[in-house]
């Protein structure tokens, strides 16, 4: 039988790299004032990521997005002074035109899922600041607004719209392009916003959108302001925002943390972090990612707390551990999409993470420690919403504990080798009760035993490193294996895993990983991105007579009208 | 369906759709009247509204019967919604259903698409009144005066003509865009006119003379596009409307032709050939006015490259100028050649026709101007005057479309921004031009008196002398 070529969804450009800074901004001007920073979005047309496409009117790419993305981290850790962030346009009349339509057009499949996904997820990490870090973002729409531009608005906790008889927001994928506001538009729409559905409906499918009052009455938008008076009422309310978001905050010296870059070293075949390594064989579908536990050191900086913290900065294992671990995802999503099944390892010493999450969660009222562990728990979502098969693979050397165990709990099988000769310890921590939920609102225990609470019941508050056969009484293994059957095993299971339809895997596993209730942000990437997915590949969308692929050509979409 | 029926002036809304069967329709428009009036009150010529004005008042929409010529003060003026009769059964004229029956009624999938072309039309009616409601002050004549007057009345009939169509067939919303055309301001940072060159100041008449030549010109070219219209009422509403922007073309034309001619005799009669030590417009100031209006007039067509101007062409809600001269009303195969920035330089690109619809549209208004200037230079020759008028680059000073952001010389040259602003007061209007122009510019209310730097017409209104009282200033 034929294999199914592995090399033809390899791209031939340059791999992404999702690392930036501000020194390299080509599309944002961040300017700070005292609590309130404004974010200028003014795209370079023609810095696009991949060649075919002019950014124009303040759309985006991936390229746009990364930047978009980095500034939320860094302002998290590099502004805690800052408690209001505008976000707002250069472009003389349009706020932001959303992502680039032909780009869209241009792109593969999963290029566009990719993006899409990525895109998602900067904005959960924007309402991520605005609800846990007291960072409150605010969209000023100075100008047009439309698709994912007022997408990136919804994102906001507050929205103000310039009232000049022309400035409107709108989301025209449906009637324009015959696809869905996919970054998160419809869901915000009606759970965020409260829109009513019906009026959504009339949103949603009038491609010039609405403007003025309006928006406000069909709360749309929190206010339209004149446009002479625009920049002075945000501002004014920016201020007053912030000085409501001051209350309450988490304690600690307000030193900025600076990011540096991660700067791994890279091979034809592997990333290798300070405290991850990722490698991989495009070939064979398969790659290996290793997290290296934190040392008694990293547990004595967080014992101390405070101040220590903040001197380690961006060392503690914590917080580079865990960009590492997110840059080597993002990495595998993007520039390498072949790899179809990752085996997992978090190695080090069980009781020094237990330890070590003790120390942290102990600094959780210190705005860094606090920062540091909603980090953890955004790198953490990003892992459960990659769409690859994972297997966490406690061999000889492992220690699935504390925060590392959410990597055997978030894999879709965890395989542990009992052999009294290479003994593996397990272990529940602090952090895994409640301080690093999934986008469902669960801890990863909880949906673990979905359906056993009893299970759950026993574990709670138990952080005593386990031998692998009372984690296999406790329920926390998949397959539990001894030295002799593990090679062959193991092997089996992943041959078998990787024979199956990537496809199938993929809508699986994304079932599977996510037992229980729904939240908006699980609806994103559930109901949302699932069923934009499938537009993507439909005919009416991207065939040859596709709204999607038609726009901006003479030729007008034809539709197959049955409805599916 | 739309049925032309006959004219009826009696009604409060003198009309030919069939007002009075319409009760509905009516009550709308009735309530429009009032807060209209009141617009035309703040907005308008309102400190002329005492004098009888010579104006040609449409009571029909025969050839002969729109034009009815008698003085009215222009409060009383009657505006009326009239649609010109069809002649023959109405097809699509363009796009993919091209040759079809036009539509009499909305097609539900082109309903905002016309709505944004009947309110973007719309809005420049009542703009235009706007920029121009103080120049009444500075008239260079009686005659002068009155045609500014017949622009104002008619470009108030052109907004009733698309109130008609929004009320008439865009329900709620249709309304509401109603109510929005009197409520925003030509200039006003708040609640600007929708397009640019409606948001310019115009105030004197040498700017008057350019706007009604440069500006009118693109309504003209708009609303010829619109005439092959497949809505059917669209169609025929601008049939009505072109049928009156004739006059304001021929106001803007001659005019400016009337300066050059006067400016070419002050040349020869200053012993050093300076125009303005004759208290005359010089030709440098009447270039730079030129470059001035035509590039803004231009940015009205829209992008070069449009998925809009590409998608209305194909769904026939707008064609191109006299679409009947062209073979193929489809036009989904051919290609435009056309200049474009890259890497810093102008390379021609080949972009499919559709895309490029304003910009064929726009070549037929470079071509009009074009010919206008050429009868100029005709009276610059003929009055001896070694001067030549031209007209910019259509890249020049350009604030909508590809060109947009970058920086070009009247030439066309692609040049830096710093170049350009060097020489920007050598090539547009600059303040110190419009306080010269505002010293120069006093009222001439005497009939057959003209002011110094403007020549008499050729001929009166509708066989009148020229020194006839178009504007009864005392009674
Ligand atoms: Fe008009
Ligand atoms: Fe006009």
């Amino acid at each position: 039988m034929d294999q199914p070529s592995a090399t033809t969804a390899t791209t031939t450009f340059d791999p992404v790299d999702f690392e930036t800074d501000p020194t390299r901004y080509r599309h944002f001007r961040v300017a700070y004032d005292g609590s309130v920073a404004t974010v200028t979005m003014d795209v370079d047309p023609n810095a696009c990521i991949r060649p075919g496409y002019e950014l124009k009117l303040n759309s985006y790419d991936l390229g746009v997005d990364i930047e978009l993305a980095d500034i939320v981290r860094r302002m998290r850790f590099e502004h805690p002074e800052v408690r209001v962030v505008v976000i707002t346009s250069g472009n003389e009349r349009v706020f932001c035109a959303g992502a680039n339509i032909n780009m869209l057009g241009s792109s593969s499949h999963a290029w566009k899922v990719n993006f899409c996904k990525f895109t998602n997820e900067t904005r959960c990490e924007i309402e991520d600041a605005t609800e846990h870090s007291g960072q409150i973002y605010v969209a000023a729409c100075n100008g047009t607004t439309a698709g994912g531009g007022y997408e990136l608005a919804l994102a906001c906790k507050e929205i103000y719209l310039q009232d000049d008889g022309n400035s409107a927001v709108s989301l025209p994928e449906v009637p324009l392009l015959g696809v869905l506001p996919g970054t998160g538009g419809l869901t915000r729409l009606t759970d965020k916003r409260k829109v009513r559905r019906d009026l959504a409906d009339v949103f949603c499918t009038t491609a010039e959108g609405v403007r003025g009052k309006k928006a406000v009455k069909w709360r749309l938008v929190d206010a339209v302001f004149p446009r002479s008076k625009f920049d002075e009422k945000v501002r004014e309310r920016a201020k007053a925002l912030a000085e409501a978001a001051a209350e309450g905050l988490p304690g600690g010296t307000r030193r900025p943390v600076e990011l540096p870059p991660l700067a791994p070293e890279v091979t034809e075949k592997s990333r290798t972090y300070r405290h991850v390594t990722l490698t991989w064989d495009d070939e064979a579908r398969l790659a290996h990612l290793t997290v290296r536990g934190p040392t008694r050191d990293d547990v004595a900086v967080l014992e101390k707390g405070g101040d220590a913290l903040l001197d380690a900065g961006a060392d503690l294992w914590a917080l580079r551990a865990f960009r590492e671990l997110d840059d080597a995802l993002l990495h595998l999503r993007l520039n390498h999409m072949n790899v179809g099944l990752v085996l997992v390892r978090a190695e080090g010493d069980a009781q020094t993470i237990v330890d070590h999450d003790t120390a942290l969660a102990k600094n959780r009222d210190h705005w860094f420690g606090r920062e540091v562990i909603l980090h953890m728990a955004r790198v953490l979502r990003r892992y459960d919403n990659t769409s690859r098969s994972f297997f966490a693979m406690g061999d000889a050397g492992t220690a699935f504990a504390g925060c590392l165990f959410e990597l055997a709990l978030g894999a879709d099988r965890f395989y542990l080798l009992d052999d009294p000769d290479h003994p593996v310890k397990v272990a529940l921590s602090e952090l895994s009760f409640g301080a690093l939920p999934m986008h469902h609102g669960m801890t990863r225990l909880a949906a673990h035993f979905h359906g056993e609470p009893d299970k759950l019941e026993a574990l709670a508050g138990d952080t005593s490193p386990k031998d692998p056969e009372e984690a296999d009484e406790a329920g926390l293994v998949t397959v539990l294996l001894d030295d002799i059957d593990w090679e062959d095993d193991t092997r089996v299971a992943i041959e078998e895993r990787l024979s199956l339809s990537p496809d199938a895997l993929t809508g699986m596993e994304q079932n599977l990983r996510f037992p229980g209730p729904e939240t908006m942000e699980s609806k994103i990437y559930a109901r949302l991105s699932a069923w934009q997915n499938w537009i993507f590949i439909r005919p009416n969308a991207t065939g040859p007579q596709g709204a999607l692929s038609l726009y901006g050509r003479p030729e007008r979409p034809q539709f197959d009208w049955q409805r599916v | 369906m739309t049925e032309v029926s006959s004219v009826d002036l009696n009604s409060k809304i003198p009309n030919n759709v069939g007002l009075s069967d319409d009760p509905k329709l009516r009550r709308a428009l009735e309530k429009w009247l009032p807060e209209y009036l009141e617009w035309w009150n703040d907005m308008g010529p309102s400190d002329f509204y005492d004098k009888p004005v010579f104006l040609r008042t449409a009571v029909s929409v025969t050839s002969d019967g729109w034009a009815h010529y008698d003085y009215v003060k222009l409060p009383e003026y009657r505006w009326g919604i009239f649609l010109a009769p069809p002649k023959g059964p109405l097809t699509i004229k363009c796009g993919d259903d091209a040759g079809k029956p036009a539509w009499t009624e909305i097609p539900g999938e082109h309903r905002n698409a016309l709505r944004r072309i009947i309110v973007t039309q719309a809005d420049t009616e009542p703009a235009s009144v706007e920029q121009q409601r103080m120049l009444g002050h500075m008239a260079p004549s009686l005659y002068d005066l009155r045609n500014l007057f017949q622009v104002n009345v008619e470009e108030g009939r052109h907004l009733w003509a698309m109130v008609y169509l929004l009320h008439k067939y865009f329900g709620r919303d249709g309304r509401d865009e109603a109510e929005e055309l009197l409520q925003r301001r030509s200039g006003d940072p708040d609640k600007p006119r929708i397009l640019g060159a409606f948001n310019q100041p115009c105030d004197h008449w040498l700017s008057f003379y350019a706007f009604t030549m440069f500006t009118d010109r693109d309504g003209k070219y708009q609303l010829a596009a619109l005439s092959e219209s497949g809505f059917a009422p669209l169609a025929l509403s601008t049939q009505f409307m072109l049928t009156e922007e004739a006059h304001h073309l021929f106001v803007g034309e001659t005019g400016l032709d009337r300066i050059i001619r006067r400016s070419a005799e002050l040349e020869r009669e200053d012993p050093n050939g300076d125009v303005r030590a004759q208290g005359g417009i010089d030709f440098d100031l009447i270039q730079r006015t030129i470059n001035y209006w035509y590039s803004y007039s231009l940015d009205l067509f829209g992008g070069e490259i449009s998925n809009n101007a590409s998608d209305f062409f194909a769904s026939g809600l707008k064609g191109r100028y006299r679409e009947d001269k062209f073979e193929d009303h489809k036009a989904i195969a051919g290609t435009y050649r056309l200049p474009v920035v890259e890497n810093g330089r102008l390379v021609e690109k080949d972009v499919p026709l559709r895309h490029a619809m304003n910009e064929v549209l726009r070549d037929a208004y470079v071509a009009d101007c074009e010919r206008a200037l050429r009868k100029w230079n005709r009276t610059l020759e003929q009055m001896g005057s070694s001067t030549r008028l031209y007209l910019p680059s259509r890249r020049f000073h350009r604030h909508q479309g590809i060109y947009a952001g970058h920086y070009f010389d009247p030439q066309g040259n692609l040049i830096t921004e710093e170049e350009f602003e060097r020489n920007r007061h050598k090539w547009l209007l600059t303040p110190a031009d419009n306080d010269y122009l505002l010293s120069i510019m006093k009222p001439v209310y005497e009939p057959g008196k003209f002011a110094n730097w403007i020549a008499p017409p050729k001929r009166g209104i509708e066989g009148k002398p020229i020194d006839f009282e178009y504007v009864k200033m005392h009674d």
